[in-house]
């Protein structure tokens, strides 16, 4: 890739100050500088697992879908009550991403289906739905705090080189995203559905016209998506929790991410949720009051340079 | 886009305008044309007048001796927090409605000014608070909050249609977050508390009554300021570009200029309704502008419709009446439910109006009422 005189400038701009900022807190700190950045990637992991099913959807069928971080917290209620059932952490799982996926499926084939093209009206519906989830989940699961038990081979933590001990379930948490990650870009790259989905995403007319069942794709594409979305609630319920209020902040992160990234872009959602991640435990980690800010200030930045997020490509 | 530049840019518009200069009328018609046309009343006045029809007056008759008729609660809780967030609901009309541009954020940019008047006015965070009189407080709040809302439109007509909410979505939260975490300035999740009405001229402004009629005042110089804006040519060519933005750069139009132009007009609107409904509830704090509140806005405007001003009032009106009164309506099963109503409400509306109640009431008038001789032209293959 060559890079312009421009961008040369852009990146020693950013990059010079950050590089020297590292070494400092390196210096200072080492063992807080390395947990942060474990943090950073497990966070990052997280952020990685649910905005890849929000841009894999938006790619292919234009839906923003603000029902997103819903869906998110559907799925990890769900595999909270299997799990509390049958004691089975795997179980729960499957029941996150089965359950999201399902609701998602029903959300396009009997909604979103009848409203093709008209872009801000299926938003709203969104809005809509995203309302009623949460008070319905509200009044089911009431205002308490749930938490999981992963089996024990991944609950405890390990030594690291650097940072001493570190819980063993945010490394599991990283390999999960990767392997997702993985999976996905074998399915994308690889698989005739996938192809099929990348065709789609370039040129959804051209894709009708040749013959594809575009229907039938996007109703897999969003059970996928939303799936991808349950699927992440119990992994990230079990990292942290669950609560009422984690929608919103899962919806919040993957829209940021996803503005950073690139929509539409799986590998722009994994850039944007690395640094979105990062930022935002180092954020709290360096300046607890404006940790926020960071996040906010990489998307002004990557607004103003490339307003399409940074792999984005035209529409 | 300096001033002169604008105007520059419109008067070399006006031929393209919808209102065409006078056109030279022959002789004979000219007595009926205009039966004001010899009276002294100031030109603005008499097409003012031409225009009002019987509704208005009723509804402005309505409005007036409205506190007459109803209790404190009905003329402070529902008349004047109606108005209020109408008045910030019509700030996302003209945006979304004639702008094509929907924003999340425009309850921010009400929290920014609410924040404002408490900063620099008086409230009980005295270590902050710098207690200006009320009017500087004000106009400096106003005036900062559409700087704010420059900036959030500036950043956010980088992108296009859709992803407007997102971005929009995110701004807000990312603001709310930022109030809730910082302290010196903010106040974190506190806020300010006491943040009262001033008494201007002998008249306490933080009673119900003249509370009511504050609002109000501002509600109609909102509602005319935006009728008369998107009659404008500057409207127009909002509208425009709302509808082909890509025939308005051709035809030689600042496409984002006239954008960053609506976020700060919308500014405006949301600025004056954030300080009143700062005034309404004595106090701000982050939860005011939080994510559920900033998307009540969105379900305001959209309930009511974006397609005219007056949907943002009637939206608010029917909001503000479900929040007090779904208890009632629903039982005491459902009194922490109202969000489950509201969100049903507004799932209905999207889905099967989506004018929103005024397109509903269009759609049955169309349906039952007298049909004029244009809709039955029009009815016909």
């Amino acid at each position: 890739m060559k890079l312009s005189r421009g961008q040369w400038a852009a990146w020693i701009l950013i990059g010079v100050p950050l590089a020297v900022l590292a070494l400092w807190a390196i210096v200072d700190n080492d063992k807080l500088f390395f947990t942060t950045l474990l943090n950073g990637l497990t966070l990052a992991s997280l952020y990685f697992l649910v905005a890849s099913g929000f841009t894999l959807v938006f790619g292919l069928m234009r839906n923003v879908n603000l029902a997103h971080g819903s869906l998110y917290l559907l799925g990890a209620y769900a595999g909270w009550v299997v799990g509390d059932q049958t004691g089975s952490w795997l179980l729960a799982v499957a029941t996150g991403f089965v359950t999201a996926g399902v609701v998602g499926l029903l959300l396009q084939v009997l909604i979103f289906r009848w409203m093709q093209g008209q872009d801000l009206r299926q938003t709203l519906v969104t809005i809509g739905i995203s309302i009623v989830l949460a008070d319905v989940m509200l009044w089911i699961f009431g205002g308490e705090i749930y938490t999981f038990e992963p089996p024990a081979w991944i609950y405890g933590s390990i030594v690291l080189p650097l940072v001493e001990k570190y819980p063993t379930y945010r490394i599991a948490v990283f390999v999960m995203a990767l392997a997702i990650g993985l999976v996905l870009w074998w399915f994308l790259a690889r698989t005739r559905l996938g192809m099929m989905i990348r065709a789609g995403v370039d040129d959804r007319g051209m894709l009708a016209a040749s013959g594809a069942n575009v229907q039938l794709l996007f109703a897999i594409t969003f059970a996928i998506g939303a799936g991808l979305a349950g699927f992440a609630g119990v992994v990230g319920g079990s990292a942290l929790s669950i609560s009422p209020g984690e929608d919103t902040r899962y919806l919040l992160a993957s829209l940021v991410v996803v503005i950073v990234g690139g929509m539409g872009s799986v590998g722009g959602a994994a850039i944007g949720a690395l640094l979105i991640g990062a930022a935002e435990q180092f954020g709290l980690a360096y300046a607890p009051t404006y940790g926020i800010v960071f996040t906010f200030l990489i998307m002004v930045l990557a607004l103003a340079f490339r307003p399409r997020g940074l792999l984005g490509r035209p529409a | 886009m300096s001033a002169a530049h604008w105007r520059r840019a419109m008067n070399g518009q006006t031929v393209r305008s919808p209102r065409p200069a006078a056109v030279p009328r022959p002789a004979f018609v000219e007595v009926a044309a205009d039966p004001y046309a010899h009276s002294d009343a100031p030109r603005w006045l008499k097409s003012l007048w031409s225009r009002l029809s019987a509704r208005h007056v009723l509804v402005l008759l309505g409005v007036l001796v409205y506190p007459a008729v109803a209790s404190p609660f009905f003329t402070y809780q529902i008349g004047a927090q109606s108005l209020a967030l109408g008045l910030i609901a019509l700030s996302l009309t003209l945006l979304g409605g004639y702008g094509g541009m929907v924003s999340l954020a425009q309850m921010s940019v009400a929290g920014m000014a609410g924040y404002l008047v408490a900063i620099l006015g008086t409230s009980t965070a005295t270590a902050i608070s710098l207690a200006w009189p009320w009017w500087l407080a004000v106009a400096f709040a106003i005036v900062l909050a559409v700087v704010f809302a420059t900036l959030i439109g500036w950043l956010s007509v980088r992108t296009e249609g859709i992803y407007t909410i997102m971005i929009t979505l995110a701004i807000g939260v990312a603001f709310f977050y930022l109030a809730q975490q910082n302290y010196t300035l903010f106040n974190g999740h506190q806020g300010f508390n006491q943040v009262f009405a001033p008494a201007v001229a002998g008249v306490e402004f933080r009673q119900p009554v003249p509370f009511y009629y504050l609002t109000l005042a501002c509600a109609l110089a909102g509602y005319g300021f935006v009728k008369l804006l998107v009659r404008a040519p500057f409207g127009v060519a909002l509208q425009g570009i709302r509808d082909n933005p890509r025939r308005m750069r051709a035809l030689g139009y600042h496409v984002t200029a006239h954008r960053v132009a609506t976020y700060a007009a919308a500014g405006l609107l949301a600025a004056v309704g954030g300080v009143l409904i700062t005034w309404y509830n004595n106090r701000i704090s982050p939860g005011s502008m939080g994510i559920g509140v900033m998307i009540n806005i969105l379900v305001i405007a959209v309930l009511g419709g974006m397609k005219h001003p007056i949907g943002a009032f009637i939206g608010a009106i029917v909001f503000v009446l479900l929040q007090n009164f779904a208890i009632d309506l629903l039982g005491t099963d459902f009194r922490e439910r109202f969000n489950l109503v509201i969100g049903g409400v507004f799932l209905l509306i999207v889905l099967f109006s989506p004018d929103g109640l005024l397109g509903l009431w269009a759609k049955l008038r169309s349906r039952f009422g007298p049909r004029s001789p244009i809709a039955n032209q029009r009815r016909q293959p």
